[in-house]
């Protein structure tokens, strides 16, 4: 949401939700460069600091395109003993555990994002860290965090052993992906990761971000970080298509698929198209056995944050509505500078039975908490 | 019946019967060397010759191209939908060739074919200028050499390039366009210089299609992004074959966004919605909206306008049944708007010529 720097509010003050509740996308990150050097063999740690981690774009430092704020952060939540915003365990806590009374946070570590490593051996030795990191030092410190196996996705087969590795571990309740992959995700060279994801009862979560290698539009590069920004619901969109066109739920009908921070009013307009052109397509989509709407309302969740705002509020309940109050899930997206405060984020007014559901029970059903 | 309004449609689609037909609209030069080489047909995969999609089982004939020529569409369109004009917007796939010569040549010949063999022919015709979008500069050169002509009423790209529409590079193009009275009609479909999908490549024919509105909405943010509108006040930007039920959400997300970002972008000085209620049109079909009548209704709430949407049949693409271009829902004092009043504001040569 966006909040002009003189209301930003401080620790002290109160949720006034009055309501324990479940944020599905909380972003932990480590202090330095160096902080995931523990977790890591000596030969990769000298790999990363001679070569860096080369990921599908220009720099080898920061992100495509230049954010709006530094680290693309709320401003306020630099931890005052230093570290990147979201990286100090007690600030956390203070700034956003405790005064926003959540019980059940998703952490999803996406910096560093080492799914979009060129080298595949770095990628899964860099996974294996950021997973052991979290343990050690988030959810096993913190009952309340429970943390994403982050996963090098562009490697099927390494990716469902990263699954496996895991598997079982209570630290953990969902499988990690980030959207802009080098393929679109419903094809067969991720299916490894579907697979075990199935296999061990644990919902694959896509956050929006990541660079697969293609122009974040059909037409080529754009020029702006807002473009950019924008566009990753489109990413969300095709990938989605991708996913349902390539008879994934056929494959897994029990597979989880939750959209991370991509928004999600767009969704019933992808789900109407889809529908009315498959009908006409199915000679090319035999494998199908049920219509777009049906997998979406069956296999997918989405998560609030960046929550969409249309001049009538009106117009966003009947977006809820049309996806389902049983399909979201709150998040805040702390510590990024579009932060959704769960007290003043969502503009409409819900009766309790839709609060509940949409700032915890979804989330607890989901990951099975 | 809605058709006693004598609609305009302001999305039909001529087939090139083939090569054969645009030949005599060649230079000698580009005559022989297209023989010599053994030049195939320009026919994109965005619409696969015997996709259900790409003509309707009823508008298909026994044999030859559905919609080639001028009999099938008086038979099947004009006639039954009692259309007062129709807005030709030929797809032969002049912007794929990579040289930027060779897309100007076979534009040239789209272009002259259109004149002498649909425009010359039937007055309910109008048609939209092809361009190649592989040179600005050539692009520039055709809608000056055939804006004299009042029947062509609008510039013709596909919503999938090389670069974004926004990119300043094209700037000329909407200069030219602007200074002429002349729309931009951004069509579906790609030159196919990067993947459809933000993502990769699709698998499936059904996925580039269902992708195209995805095209749309990165498209308006570019045109948006980049200031085209600022720069070209009486720009107008028709989105053709987009669909139309992205359009509330992507600018609920979109103004959001640019309300954080407006440092980024401060020449875009007022609302997003704004700008696209005052630049920007959508036609009709393919109706991506839902099927139930109430949701249709909340729909058209949610875009907010009454002016965004042009009547178009996409004949022969298979968008409906029968005369079924109207769904159901679409509030009634709207029709007029849709079928003639958005039309005639949007496409100011159409004033001049009737």
């Amino acid at each position: 949401m966006n909040i002009h720097a003189s209301n930003v509010k401080t620790d002290k003050q109160k949720s006034r939700i009055g309501l324990a509740i479940a944020d599905g996308d909380i972003h932990p990150r480590p202090k330095s460069s160096t902080a995931l050097f523990p977790y890591l063999a000596t030969r990769w740690q000298e790999h990363l600091s001679t070569y860096g981690l080369i990921p599908r774009h220009g720099y080898q430092v920061g992100p495509a395109y230049p954010k709006g704020n530094p680290d693309a952060s709320r401003r306020d939540a630099y931890p005052p003993g230093g570290g990147a915003p979201g990286s100090d365990l007690d600030f956390m806590r203070a700034q956003l555990l405790d005064s926003h009374n959540i019980e059940l946070g998703i952490l999803n570590a996406i910096t560093p994002a080492p799914g979009n490593a060129q080298n595949p051996d770095l990628a899964a030795a860099m996974c294996r860290a950021l997973n052991e990191w979290q343990v050690a030092e988030w959810t096993e410190p913190e009952p309340r965090l429970k943390a994403s196996i982050v996963v090098p996705y562009e490697d099927g087969q390494a990716a469902a052993k990263e699954i496996e590795h895991w598997a079982g571990n209570p630290n953990f309740v969902q499988i990690l992906l980030m959207s802009r992959t080098a393929d679109p995700l419903g094809q067969r060279r991720y299916w490894p990761i579907y697979e075990a994801a199935v296999r061990n009862n644990l919902p694959i979560g896509i956050h929006a971000f990541g660079y697969g290698g293609y122009p974040v539009t059909g037409s080529g590069w754009p020029s702006y970080y807002i473009e950019e920004m924008s566009g990753h619901s489109q990413c969300c969109q095709a990938l989605l298509a991708s996913i349902i066109l390539e008879g994934v739920f056929e494959h897994f009908p029990t597979l989880k698929v939750v959209l991370i921070e991509a928004g999600f009013a767009w969704l019933p307009a992808l789900s109407w198209r889809l529908d009315n052109h498959i009908h006409k397509l199915k000679s090319e989509l035999p494998h199908l056995k049920h219509t777009p709407s049906e997998y979406i309302k069956s296999n997918i969740w989405l998560t609030t944050q960046p929550m969409e705002e249309p001049s009538r509020r009106k117009h966003l309940s009947d977006t809820f509505d049309w996806i389902g109050w049983d399909r979201l899930i709150f998040a805040t997206d702390y510590p990024h500078w579009d932060f959704d405060d769960p007290s003043e984020a969502l503009p409409i007014r819900l009766d309790e039975t839709k609060r509940k559901a949409l700032f915890r029970e979804n989330a607890r059903h989901v990951y099975g908490v | 019946m809605f058709y006693d309004m004598k609609p305009i449609d302001c999305d039909v689609h001529p087939a090139v019967p083939g090569l054969d037909a645009l030949l005599p609209y060649f230079d000698d030069h580009w005559r022989e060397t297209l023989v010599q080489r053994g030049m195939h047909e320009l026919n994109s995969i965005s619409y696969p010759n015997n996709s259900p999609l790409t003509v309707r089982k009823d508008w298909r004939p026994a044999q030859g191209r559905a919609a080639s020529s001028l009999e099938q569409f008086q038979a099947q369109l004009l006639d039954p939908f009692n259309t007062r004009t129709a807005i030709l917007n030929c797809l032969y796939g002049v912007q794929l060739p990579f040289s930027e010569d060779m897309g100007a040549a076979y534009a040239r010949a789209v272009n002259d074919w259109l004149k002498r063999e649909w425009l010359d022919k039937d007055d309910r015709l109008r048609a939209s200028i092809v361009v190649p979008m592989q040179s600005p500069e050539l692009a520039v050169e055709e809608i000056e050499r055939l804006a004299p002509d009042k029947r062509f009423v609008q510039v013709l790209v596909l919503v999938m390039g090389e670069t974004p529409l926004g990119r300043r590079h094209h700037w000329p193009i909407y200069k030219a366009a602007e200074r002429h009275g002349l729309p931009i009609g951004v069509h579906a479909g790609s030159s196919y210089r990067h993947p459809v999908t933000p993502v990769g490549w699709p698998t499936t024919s059904t996925e580039d299609y269902i992708n195209q509105s995805i095209g749309f909405q990165s498209q308006l943010a570019s045109l948006i992004s980049e200031g085209v509108f600022k720069a070209h006040p009486k720009l107008k930007i028709v989105f053709l074959e987009s669909g139309v039920s992205w359009l509330p959400s992507f600018l609920w997300r979109f103004t959001k966004y640019w309300r954080g970002l407006t440092m980024e972008i401060p020449w875009v000085d007022r609302p997003p919605d704004e700008i696209v209620r005052d630049h920007v049109r959508f036609s009709l079909q393919p109706f991506d909206g839902p099927t139930n009548i109430d949701d249709v209704e909340r729909l058209f709430e949610h875009l907010g306008s009454d002016e965004l949407i042009l009547f178009s049949t996409d004949y022969p693409h298979w968008q409906f049944d029968g005369t079924d271009a109207l769904p159901e829902g679409i509030p009634k004092a709207m029709l007029q708007k849709i079928l003639i009043d958005n039309p005639k504001s949007t496409y100011s040569r159409l004033q001049e010529t009737g």
